[in-house]
């Protein structure tokens, strides 16, 4: 870690612009993929001779198969309104963090080989005219190091006045470097396991059951109850479907047994799956529709082997994105559950509501001594919704904070809701050789953080995301904070509900 | 040059067409196989069609981004559009109603125009964020309008053309008939630029007009676990594999 420069943080309310450092993080890189991880998923083993041939073909399945691509390659005008909005280009200064120059890298080959200016500059060397460039390995190297760079946040989708998104074109070039044998170790190992053994982490099933029978025994001790953590349960009303990181990782854990406390409270009968002991859906990140379906096909399958009426996601956000926003593609129609309910839930929608109802009871003095403020995950807010009203991703989790702890406090509103930061690890970067990467691109969060921290008095952050809560255990302390900093929505939940006689 | 201009209008008037035409069937055809509208967003039809039109005339995702460079291609843009609807009388006889009202404004709507051309051109060499994502084709385009909007209103103010002629020469043009052009200079490289931009729209980024109302971000509806939203591909892939 002694090569991480922290950055110094400053005042959120002044939105600092660093000038540009052509460069400066030309070098940070995931490890590619081994071919023993990019042949199961049916990508290419190694770079080939004729790559280049290859990722143009990609590229243009890619371009008639996606809108999106097709129309932000055309429409950019380059007018630098994205410019200064992503958190690695405030954390970094490398112009090529701006999301323009991002997609650059990418429109430039597709101005080259796909347009009919460039195609007729480039065979005569002027290509440089219309911004249209020769498809070199320098070029493909850059891609992967820089398309490697973005967390798929969509906060400069905002900020565009075309809706220009360069999520969509980092997935295209993930996709294409996947199909040439260019694939992210991390990424495509991670995809793997789900595949082969069920969830992200690799928990085959057995641990998985122990690990759930020690978390009954902890939540009896602590509270008396017998609160259940139910697993392959046939004809329960609900199938839990949650990150694997929630089985063990702190906070994770704390939320999930915070989930099962509602449930138990609530008198629902629920079950998780080891066929779908993973809400997280990798195929996302690396732009593959194949990969991304395949995965959410488990969750249907379990949903039915199971009998169950509702599906419900725990706390993550680009899953719950998969699930809200492509769930009922890839997998659906869910004519088999109960039409009382949306297909699928966030667990914060079902919290929410039985607050609301008054089907279970919080007593703000289980957080006593917290100052609580909130984390919005990029997914949750920028490509996903809760309830039935725009917006509900902002409202639903603060009315659930706010009815667990005693003082709830917002960050600078540049810097929430739909404007919100992500924590600097998403998008499949939450690996270890891009920490420099991840610890940079906390810094617009951090400062946030800082300034509430220090004029408001808050002592925990709350995040409802796996990625997030490991992204800031990870950096917090490297930023002179305390790792347990980071909790769980429903670790406050867990910390304020009423168990047993609440009637 | 007379004939040439004609034989120059016709050319430019068939590449616009034609190549927006396929751009915008292009753009239309091509699948949005996901729901990926930027949420908080409309879950309504009448929603999406108030977001497209906020875009569209109000700008409003780069008032959210950026407030002079808002203010700038405010000014371009509302000069552009009074200006082009100034220009309708050219294009027909009797006048419309609306377009008489117009005419008043049009020298102020062209000197906004030109103010808000020189003013987005002069970010192009002084903020270090966009000289660095500036190509030269960037800088061509807008001196290609700049070009325009100065000949224009040189036209105006300075050295006036015979505007009757002109009239006869367009309606002439779109009945087949050929009438005679003035050849002051600055008429000539006015016409002549404006036609250079009609045919470079559909091959470069000013296909930003028709495209934003294609942006699946902007205008897909924030419902997709009410209604399954399925390409025809992704329908195939389905179809084969279960």
């Amino acid at each position: 870690m002694a090569d991480i420069d922290v950055p110094v943080l400053g005042d959120p309310a002044e939105r600092e612009i660093p000038a540009i450092h052509p460069g400066a993080m030309a070098g940070s890189k995931p490890y590619v993929a081994q071919a023993v991880h990019q042949e199961p998923l049916g990508f290419a083993g190694e770079l080939p001779e004729d790559w280049q041939a290859k990722a143009l073909g990609r590229m243009g399945d890619l371009l008639g198969r996606y809108r999106s691509l097709q129309v932000f390659m055309d429409i950019c005008v380059k007018c630098g309104a994205c410019t200064d909005k992503c958190h690695y280009f405030i954390g970094t200064g490398d112009p090529k963090n701006m999301p323009v120059a991002r997609q650059d890298l990418f429109r430039s080959v597709y101005r080259r080989y796909f347009t009919p200016a460039g195609r007729a500059l480039g065979a005569i060397g002027l290509g440089s005219l219309v911004g249209a460039k020769e498809f070199t390995r320098e070029l493909l190297d850059e891609w992967f190091n820089y398309f490697h760079q973005c967390s798929q946040c969509r906060r400069c989708s905002v900020f565009c006045p075309y809706g220009i998104d360069t999520a969509e074109v980092s997935m295209a070039a993930r996709d294409v470097m996947n199909h040439i044998g260019m694939g992210h170790k991390y990424a495509n190992e991670i995809i793997g396991k789900v595949h082969k053994i069920g969830n992200n982490l690799g928990l085959p099933a057995p641990a998985l059951l122990d690990t759930l029978e020690g978390l009954e025994e902890d939540v009896k001790d602590e509270t008396g109850q017998d609160v259940k953590f139910p697993i392959d349960v046939e004809g329960a009303e609900v199938l839990l479907v949650t990150p694997s990181a929630d089985f063990f990782a702190e906070p994770h854990v704390l939320g999930l047994i915070g989930y099962a406390k509602v449930f138990h409270a609530a008198g629902i009968s629920w079950t998780l799956s080891t066929k779908a002991s993973e809400a997280g859906n990798f195929g996302m990140f690396i732009g593959n529709y194949e990969q991304m379906r395949k995965i959410s096909m488990r969750i249907r399958e379990a949903a039915q082997e199971l009998k169950v009426k509702r599906i419900v996601f725990g706390e993550c956000g680009h899953a719950w994105r998969v699930a809200y926003s492509f769930l009922n593609t890839l997998a659906g129609p869910w004519d088999f559950l109960d039409p009382r309910y949306p297909v699928p839930q966030h667990i914060l929608e079902v919290t929410d509501g039985l607050i609301k109802k008054g089907g279970i009871k919080l007593d703000k003095s289980g957080n006593d001594g917290m100052v609580l403020t909130v984390h919005d995950s990029c997914n949750v807010a920028r490509a996903s919704r809760m309830g039935d009203c725009p917006g509900g991703q902002f409202t639903i989790p603060r009315d659930v904070i706010k009815a667990s702890v005693p003082k709830f406090v917002d960050m600078h509103p540049d810097t929430t809701h739909e404007k919100t930061f992500c924590c600097g690890g998403g998008g499949g970067l939450l690996t270890d050789e891009l920490l420099d990467l991840r610890v940079k691109g906390a810094k617009p969060r951090m400062e946030a953080l800082k300034d509430v921290i220090d004029r408001e008095g808050v002592t925990h952050m709350a995040a409802m995301c796996a990625i997030c809560k490991a992204q800031f255990t990870k950096i917090l302390p490297i930023y002179g904070y305390d790792r347990e900093m980071v909790v769980s929505v429903h670790q406050l939940v867990s910390n304020s509900i009423l168990l047993g006689n609440n009637d | 040059m007379t004939t040439l201009f004609a034989i120059l209008f016709y050319t430019a008037f068939a590449v616009l067409l034609a190549g927006l035409g396929f751009k915008i069937a292009q753009f239309a055809r091509t699948p949005a196989p996901l729901k990926i509208p930027t949420t908080p967003g409309p879950i309504t039809t009448p929603g999406i069609a108030f977001r497209l039109g906020r875009e569209a005339v109000l700008f409003e995702s780069l008032f959210k981004s950026n407030k002079p460079l808002w203010i700038f291609a405010i000014i371009f843009h509302f000069g552009l559009f009074v200006v082009l609807a100034r220009h309708l009388r050219y294009f027909q006889e009797p006048v419309w109603f609306w377009v008489g009202l117009v005419q008043p404004f049009g020298l102020y709507a062209g000197l906004a125009m030109v103010a808000g051309l020189g003013l987005l051109l002069l970010r192009r060499f002084v903020i270090d964020r966009v000289v660095y994502v500036t190509s030269p084709s960037d800088i061509l385009m807008l001196l290609l309008l700049l070009g325009i909007g100065i000949t224009g209103l040189g036209m105006t103010t300075l050295a006036h053309t015979d505007i009757i002629a002109v009239k006869a020469f367009f309606l002439g043009l779109m009945r087949f008939s050929i009438q005679p052009l003035p050849t002051d200079p600055a008429l000539l490289v006015h016409l002549a630029l404006v036609a250079v931009l009609m045919i470079v729209f559909p091959f470069s980024k000013l296909l930003h007009a028709p495209g934003l109302f294609f942006s699946p971000t902007r205008n897909q509806k924030d419902d997709p676990r009410e209604r399954r939203h399925l390409s025809d591909w992704a329908a195939k892939l389905e179809a084969g594999r279960n």
